[in-house]
């Protein structure tokens, strides 16, 4: 059966603390934090964007599984914050990593989920024997406006699956999407923040779509949430998972190990991948997986995944929880400065 | 960085591809057809070689005044590099204090953005440095080449 | 081999010279150097223009023919060359005019150099400059000029002890023969103490370590010695010359507290003029850091490696001390315009030669030596001069 023949994962080395934003906006720090579930979100450095996050978690993934270029057919990448409007990043990624010029690649766009709907892509060419290997990558450096209530929590990462039918260390089981038309949240061309619906973001958009998908894989696969040892959903603040999760009759046991937005903040097109990467970091033969992506605009992506014995082979070290731990601490100048929103005018 | 001068390096950039001399045995970055030390004799004898991408701090010095394009960083660590195979480079190092790198100490190499040609022009990858492997003490550093009295 | 002299030399005050433009600089010093050596334009053979940067600063490359236009040459043909080697490019203009009238297909040769470094932004000079070290692994990756010369620097103090304080006495010096130039760009004294404390730019080396980006232009009139008495009665006489290069990288170097092609093109020039170190009464270096004075001193051969920074100190190299080293002020207080800067520590000497240096004279002064080298000195070229 098809899966997941490798993963990796990259956070940037640096993160700003709730507290810090809210002081450059007379707000209360505690207050947010504690609202959102977000007390700290990672930052990218001046010369990180999504692409040399796409390279780092694809060269991680790719040593994972002792792949060369040549085992890969397919890199998708899916983001919302590609550098390039025109110009793909999986280009890049191939060049990266060696895998030019005998593969075909594209770049997804689907708000949050562009990335599980690369993984999607790829089962289906996989599954085909289309190709040997196949990459997605979920990635985002999102920015929120200042000021802007994303700003607490629009964050840096992404991690990379790759899709194979030999040497599968989770099997990817069943997979379902549910999609509609539901303007939640967009950005329209050339303007550099989104903008959301305030509050319709939560019940007719995250949830709605969330839960629909989560009963419809769990449908599919005859199965219960206690058939599952872990759980993961998209992750916008560290609230709304829980909620989700919880709605759906899933356990803190279950979502802990996945949910990273309390630290790490929104990776957008990232979450899923990242949360699912610190799963793997840690997940036993035998393990099941519950999986469930959203993306804006709007759908959801669900996978059901079983942990195969070839996990214990792999040598998953560089975990999540390290990149994570090595995490340093900024103030908002900095942030400023590294996220480019000082007006430099041309003086550069 | 016209497109066609950035393009046509992009291995070498991305994946530190150089060259292997099988003559004297020795590892050259960037890139040569023809090894100085041999002369002639290595023209045809240069294998392309990816570097590991490990190596060891030479000399690092601390940037204040920054060069062009790499305002955002400033101060920043530049530094001779050996790899492991033998050759030098100069690059960055970057996701760390400046002032902490010292020579000697473990650098490995990761994929960063180096440039653009300007904000509507192509975007310039390739290979910078990190610490790794070192017991990095964060207290402030009394030996620090900047506040010690010379 | 013919022997060659310098009848004639002209220079603008270096700095930051707002209302005139690279082809005033130009004319201005040429007239100033014809006219010092009492020839006519008829008079000349050929024109060697050094000049690094105006494909950059100005968009104008072939400035050998905009010199020559301007200098109102262009109506007599007369051969006009532009020689570039980044900061070197004035004292290797005089090299080829030297080789050309020595190899005896000309006899007369005017060499100007010039730079207008301030037409561009500070960050565009700086760019500029860079470019004299390997602009695509080392400037584009983040390396300023300052910081190779900042690891020379740390490499020279980890193997000989090279001290703060020393470097300071460096610069300071600089500025004390400086205060004594009136064409210098900071004709004024500097306490060693501020050269410590002013701000770092890259460890270890601070703001007044640095040269200035000025502009200047300075220009000699280069003359086969038989047929010199016919124009002057003072005509210094060049009596060697060498030029060496080095890898463009500082990183494919072997030793980082070195600068060995300043010592090779040394050696040639001691050997073409049969004379040793310990003959010259004063030199001229290419003090681009103060660093760089210290190692250029070393090899030379006017100190022991490891040597030169602790004499600096003792004052040895100050007017009055054993080996009085550039006494114009050098780059750090004359000013630096690269182009022009080899061609302005030839004018010094032959001042001093000449006996007119005014407060700075260096008494009995008959044999003198420039040093002038481009980006981290990958080409290095030496004169030796003698007063006849």
């Amino acid at each position: 059966m098809s899966g997941i023949v490798s993963y990796g994962a990259y956070i940037p080395s640096h993160k700003i603390e709730t507290g810090e934003i809210a002081s450059v906006w007379g707000a209360d720090g505690s207050a947010w934090a504690k609202n959102l579930n977000v007390y700290s979100k990672s930052v990218p450095g001046p010369d990180e964007d999504v692409i040399t996050i796409a390279v780092e978690a694809t060269r991680l993934a790719m040593k994972r599984a002792k792949l060369g270029g040549t085992n890969i057919g397919a890199i998708y990448t899916g983001s919302e914050s590609h550098p390039y409007a025109v110009k793909p990043t999986s280009t890049i990624v191939a060049e990266a990593i060696g895998a030019t010029p005998n593969l075909t690649a594209a770049d997804f766009e689907f708000a949050c989920k562009a990335g599980t709907a690369a993984i999607q892509t790829c089962l289906g060419i996989v599954g085909n024997n289309q190709v040997e290997n196949g990459i997605a990558i979920g990635v985002d450096t999102s920015q929120g406006a200042p000021g802007d209530a994303l700003e607490y929590s629009a964050s840096a990462g992404g991690g990379t699956v790759i899709i194979g039918n030999k040497n599968v260390i989770a099997t990817i089981n069943h997979t379902t999407s549910y999609t509609t038309d539901t303007p939640d949240f967009w950005r329209r061309e050339g303007q550099k923040y989104p903008r959301h619906g305030g509050r319709f973001t939560g019940k007719p958009a995250f949830f709605k779509h969330v839960m629909m998908c989560g009963k419809m894989i769990m449908d599919m696969a005859g199965s219960k949430p206690e058939d599952y040892d872990y759980v993961v959903t998209h992750q916008p603040n560290g609230k709304f998972p829980i909620r989700a999760a919880k709605s759906l009759g899933f356990t803190e046991e279950q979502y802990k190990t996945g949910l990273l937005t309390p630290r790490i903040g929104n990776t957008y097109s990232g979450a899923v991948f990242l949360g699912l990467a610190a799963i793997l970091d840690i997940a036993k033969p035998g393990d099941r997986i519950l999986a469930v992506a959203y993306g804006s605009g709007a759908g959801s992506d669900g996978f059901d995944l079983t942990v195969t014995d070839e996990i214990a082979k792999m040598d998953r070290s560089e975990t999540v929880e390290d990149m994570i731990s090595r995490m340093e601490i900024i103030n908002y100048a900095t942030y400023a400065k590294y996220r480019g929103k000082l007006n430099m005018g041309d003086s550069k | 960085m016209s497109v066609p001068r950035f393009w046509r390096e992009l291995d070498t950039r991305y994946n530190l591809i150089g060259s292997y001399c099988k003559i004297t045995d020795t590892y050259h970055y960037p890139r040569r057809s023809f090894n100085p030390e041999a002369g002639r004799e290595s023209i045809g004898s240069m294998e392309d070689y990816q570097f590991k991408g490990t190596g060891t701090v030479v000399t690092p010095t601390v940037v204040h005044q920054a060069q062009t394009g790499y305002e955002m960083f400033g101060p920043y660590c530049m530094a001779i590099i050996e790899l492991d195979e033998g050759p030098r480079i100069t690059s960055q190092i970057v996701d760390c204090r400046p002032d902490t790198v010292k020579s000697g100490m473990r650098v490995k190499s990761v994929f960063r953005k180096l440039g653009e040609d300007s904000e509507s022009g192509i975007l310039h990858y390739g290979t910078k440095f990190i610490l790794f492997g070192n017991d990095i003490d964060d207290e402030l550093d009394e030996d620090s080449i900047d506040d010690v009295e010379l | 081999m013919r022997d060659v002299s310098i009848i004639g030399v002209g220079i603008t005050k270096f700095g930051e010279l707002w209302d005139k433009s690279l082809r005033e600089l130009g004319l201005e010093t040429g007239l100033a150097a014809i006219n010092d050596a009492g020839i006519t334009s008829n008079d000349i053979d050929a024109l060697y223009i050094g000049n690094m940067a105006a494909g950059s600063t100005l968009q104008q490359e072939h400035v050998s023919a905009l010199i020559a236009d301007y200098c109102g040459l262009a109506n007599q043909n007369i051969p006009a060359t532009r020689v570039e080697a980044a900061s070197a490019s004035g004292g290797l203009a005089i090299r080829q005019a030297y080789m050309a009238i020595a190899g005896g297909f000309i006899d007369v040769a005017v060499v100007g150099g010039a730079e207008k470094m301030t037409d561009v932004s500070d960050s565009e000079s700086s760019y500029t400059v860079s470019m004299g070290s390997d602009e695509q692994w080392e400037a584009k990756a983040g390396a300023t000029f300052t910081s190779l010369h900042a690891i020379i620097a740390q490499n020279h103090m980890l193997e000989y002890g090279t001290t703060r304080e020393q470097l300071s006495s460096v610069a300071a010096k600089n500025h004390y023969h400086a205060s004594l130039n009136p064409m210098a760009q900071f004709p004024f004294a500097l306490d060693p103490a501020t050269v410590s404390k002013s701000g770092m730019v890259s460890t270890p080396l601070r703001m007044l370590d640095c040269a200035p980006n000025s502009d200047g232009a300075a220009a000699v009139v280069l003359c086969a010695s038989d047929k010199a008495k016919k124009f002057t009665d003072k005509p210094i006489k060049i009596i060697g010359s060498g030029q060496a290069s080095d890898t463009l990288s500082l990183h494919h170097r072997k030793y980082l507290h070195r600068l060995p092609a300043i010592n090779i093109a040394a050696k040639k020039a001691f050997e073409d003029s049969n004379k040793k170190p310990e003959d010259l009464d004063l030199i001229e270096v290419h003090d681009n850091f103060t660093i760089s004075e210290i190692i250029a001193l070393e090899e030379i051969g006017i100190f022991k490696h490891g040597e030169a920074a602790k004499k600096s100190l003792e004052g040895e190299t100050k007017l009055g001390g054993i080996i009085p080293v550039n006494t114009s002020g050098g780059l750090k207080a004359r000013g630096h315009a690269p182009g022009a800067t080899g061609i302005a520590q030839i004018i010094e000497l032959v001042k001093q030669l000449r006996g007119e240096a005014g407060e700075r004279q260096v008494k009995n002064a008959k044999l003198a030596l420039a040093e002038n080298h481009g980006g981290t000195a990958a080409t290095a070229v030496v004169h030796i001069l003698e007063a006849e």
